[in-house]
């Protein structure tokens, strides 16, 4: 028998926290809503390893109906929840990132005005986030993923009051919009083809069919759904939005622009594998998109000198790695990087935090350096996401990266070869960074001057000297960075991927023979090709773990033995330095050729032609018509009892000629 | 006999008359006796339709005006001598403290 676990109750705890600070909080003490936060966010966790234990006990899928939403004939979608391995993982990681991260920010905000306020959306941000990795269909998923999208925009605009954060807030959720738009055209055609957006119908639907019959409707379907999941998860071409998203506070970055809510996009495709397992095209655009991404914000995290800004453009490619694990079918490699993703990219996100604590507000890493032995345990945890995200075997990076990465080298040797590449970049530009901030000398100013830029720096911590963070933020450091070393391990003897296994598999069979990529990950290897298998598996390892390695001697090189290599190089490259400094100039791109027509178009056409022109015309014209007209009668209202009356005989007289016409003329008519 | 057209054509000339002095003059007590004219003009057309059809409800209805003129009448004078005891005019022209 299947117990009632409840689920409900895991999204609606942080939402009743976000209530309870949102109303109260105002008025409340730090530590009260300090409280509720963690109280909730705790209690979803708490829940969530119910959930696990309860797991064995489950027959999968597990879904479980709260209320009924919108019953129109045979269309049926309820407020449901839907558990399988898939979601159990995604939801292990938000609630347990995401508890890490509220008692991180419990010790990062308390000076912050704003305290409630910020819990109060952190909690929301839970519920949504919640609400979308355990919706049971794609209409609930898709009120947690604007959810999500407004969380955001709420916490990139925190500090409201400086221009470019409620900028940030607002290219995040414009650029979110355009995504969002591909995800409902898709749910459009879900409805119109299949009539269903529930996981289980459209599964059972669509497993009978054939890629030969329907390919064209899975590829358009499945690449608007990845234009959605683009949108969300940072992918080119509209990845443009995450790294002004750091504009937020650190933990924000952490936990929503880093562990959760951006890989909503690949949760969102793995969730949608039926479909794509049919798309051969539409999964092939993922992959590129993906390769493309990595490879393309890994480039421009080299250059970048904000701590935050390298981190953001590290978060871009390693989504790109995911959505190129997706798109070579291996579903699980994609998500296993996900969840040791959200580990070490977490608590980088979190050091980076706790480095900027430190040393009063300052974001620029040319301005930080010989960080080492001032805030040992800021140090140790972020050389272990370093070394993680850098793919240094036992860590958790090596691991998902490498799975990946073979993955990919069996559809096509080129997304291989790129993701090695930017295997290569990625260690390189973690370890620039980390030697920039905790090698050679430190480069800031004393901290009589911290304060003066803490005036105008991006977080406002500018309190004392260079100072280890208090307890509360180093505890969740410290578990996050034993979950990078150890999160890994979970991935040795393909044990993730058996685990995710009964969701991938259970419908992808029929129909994919067809398709090399699907069929590669399903069918079962005869043992003379897993034999050779084996050695260029282990071969691929060694040659990304070299990349990496290649990677932190690289930066050893030129930012810890010759420190004053890296200005000359740029000035060699020149041209192509500046170029990738300014991130391509997409940004500038964007706005010549979408940005400034469109307002252009709006402010010429929408604004001053038809809104100015026909719509305010159309009311202003009638009401100055109405009170012409009313001018012109209001002078029978006179007062005047005497022309009153004339207008009363005036009328009487229409009165009685009309009668004498009709008595004298009708009948003439009628004789 | 006179016929009724006779009638008829003296009680459209006293509405008239009616009419154009209410509508012309401006001492109220003048007004006054111009819609008192009125309604006897319709009166007389009344009791000529009486007369005529050989129907006694013609002849009623005139009482009944004649009961409701008569007290309008006393309203009336009482609110023109009200009237002039407050503005010292019976000239409507200067009774206009409600116009705008």
């Amino acid at each position: 028998m299947t117990p009632n676990l409840h689920l409900w109750l895991i999204p609606l705890l942080p939402l009743a926290g976000a209530a309870i600070n949102g109303f109260l909080g105002k008025r409340s003490s730090r530590q009260a809503i300090s409280t509720v936060a963690l109280v909730f966010s705790g209690a979803a966790f708490a829940m969530a390893l119910w959930v696990v234990s309860q797991f064995s006990s489950l027959t999968l899928p597990y879904i479980e109906t709260l209320a009924p939403w919108i019953r129109a004939g045979s269309f049926q979608v309820d407020f449901a929840f839907y558990l399988d391995q898939l979601s159990l993982v995604m939801l292990l990681i938000v609630t347990g990132v995401g508890f890490l991260i509220h008692i991180y920010s419990v010790g990062y905000m308390w000076e912050e005005g704003g305290y409630y306020r910020f819990f109060t959306y952190l909690n929301l941000f839970m519920f949504f986030m919640l609400t979308l990795i355990l919706a049971s269909n794609y209409l609930l998923m898709f009120i947690g993923w604007e959810g999500v999208g407004l969380a955001s925009y709420l916490l990139i605009g925190f500090y409201f009051l400086r221009d470019s954060a409620a900028a940030a807030g607002k290219k995040a959720f414009i650029v979110n919009r355009i995504g969002d738009f591909g995800f409902l055209i898709a749910l459009f055609l879900l409805i119109k083809h299949f009539g269903s957006l529930n996981y289980a119908e459209l599964a059972h639907v669509i497993a009978p069919l054939h890629i030969e019959t329907h390919a064209g409707l899975f590829t358009t379907i499945g690449i608007l759904l990845m234009v959605g999941a683009a949108g969300k998860s940072a992918q080119i071409p509209l990845y443009v939005w995450l790294p002004d998203a750091m504009e937020g506070p650190t933990p924000v970055s952490a936990l929503i622009h880093a562990a959760t809510m951006v890989t909503a996009g690949v949760y969102m495709v793995s969730r949608s594998h039926v479909i794509f397992d049919r798309a051969p095209s539409a999964l092939t655009v993922v992959a590129i998109i993906g390769t493309l991404t990595a490879f393309f914000a890994a480039t421009i995290g080299i250059t970048q000198t904000d701590i935050k800004k390298v981190l953001a453009y590290s978060t871009v490619s390693q989504l790109g790695y995911m959505f190129m694990g997706c798109g070579v079918g291996a579903f699980s490699a994609g998500i296993f990087h996900l969840m040791t993703h959200a580990f070490f990219k977490g608590l980088l996100f979190l050091a980076a935090g706790s480095v900027i604590h430190a040393v009063g507000g300052e974001q620029d890493m040319r301005k930080m350096g010989g960080l080492r032995t001032k805030i040992p345990w800021t140090f140790w945890t972020m050389t272990a996401g370093t070394f993680a995200i850098a793919g240094i075997p036992p860590l958790a990076g090596f691991f998902s990266k490498d799975e990946i990465l073979w993955q990919a080298s069996r559809v096509s040797l080129i997304y291989w070869g790129v993701g090695v590449f930017t295997a290569f970049l990625t260690s390189f530009y973690m370890f620039r960074q980390w030697f920039l901030t905790f090698f050679g000398e430190y480069r800031g100013e004393e901290h009589s001057g911290a304060h003066d830029h803490g005036a105008h720096s991006h977080d406002d911590h500018g309190h004392g000297g260079v100072h280890e963070s208090p307890p509360v933020m180093l505890g969740p450091l410290v578990v996050l960075a034993i979950l990078s070393v150890v999160g890994g391990w979970v991935g040795i003897g393909n044990r993730f991927e058996n685990f995710l296994a009964p969701v991938f598999h259970s419908t992808a069979t029929v129909g994919a023979g067809s398709f090399d990529a699907a069929a590669t990950n399903i069918a079962p290897a005869e043992p003379q090709k897993e034999e050779s298998d084996k050695s260029t598996e282990l071969l691929f390892t060694y040659i990304s773990v070299a990349a990496g390695i290649f990677g932190f001697l690289l930066a050893w090189q030129l930012y810890y033995r010759r420190p004053e290599l890296p200005a000359e190089i740029a000035t060699k490259l020149g041209g192509l330095y500046y170029t990738v400094l300014n991130k391509y100039y997409v940004d500038e791109i964007y706005a010549a050729v979408i940005v400034k027509p469109l307002i252009a178009v709006s402010s010429a056409v929408f604004w001053q032609g038809i809104d100015r022109g026909v719509i305010d015309a159309t009311l202003d014209g009638s009401a100055e018509g109405a009170r012409e007209v009313s001018d012109t009668m209001r002078h029978m209202q006179s007062g005047n009892i005497r022309s009153y009356a004339g207008w009363i005989a005036a009328g009487a007289a229409c009165v009685i000629i009309f009668m004498a016409w009709v008595a004298l003329a009708a009948p003439m008519g009628a004789r | 006999m006179v016929p009724l057209s006779y009638y008829l054509i003296l009680s459209g000339i006293l509405f008239a008359c009616g009419v154009t002095g209410f509508l012309i003059k401006r001492n109220l007590i003048t007004i006054f006796m111009s819609i008192e004219l009125m309604l006897n003009g319709v009166n007389l057309s009344f009791v000529a339709f009486a007369a005529q059809w050989h129907a006694l409800s013609g002849q009623i209805f005139v009482f009944f005006v004649m009961v409701v003129a008569a007290a309008e009448a006393a309203v009336g004078l009482a609110i023109i001598i009200a009237v002039y005891r407050t503005r010292e005019t019976l000239n409507v022209d200067q009774v206009d403290l409600l116009k705008l």
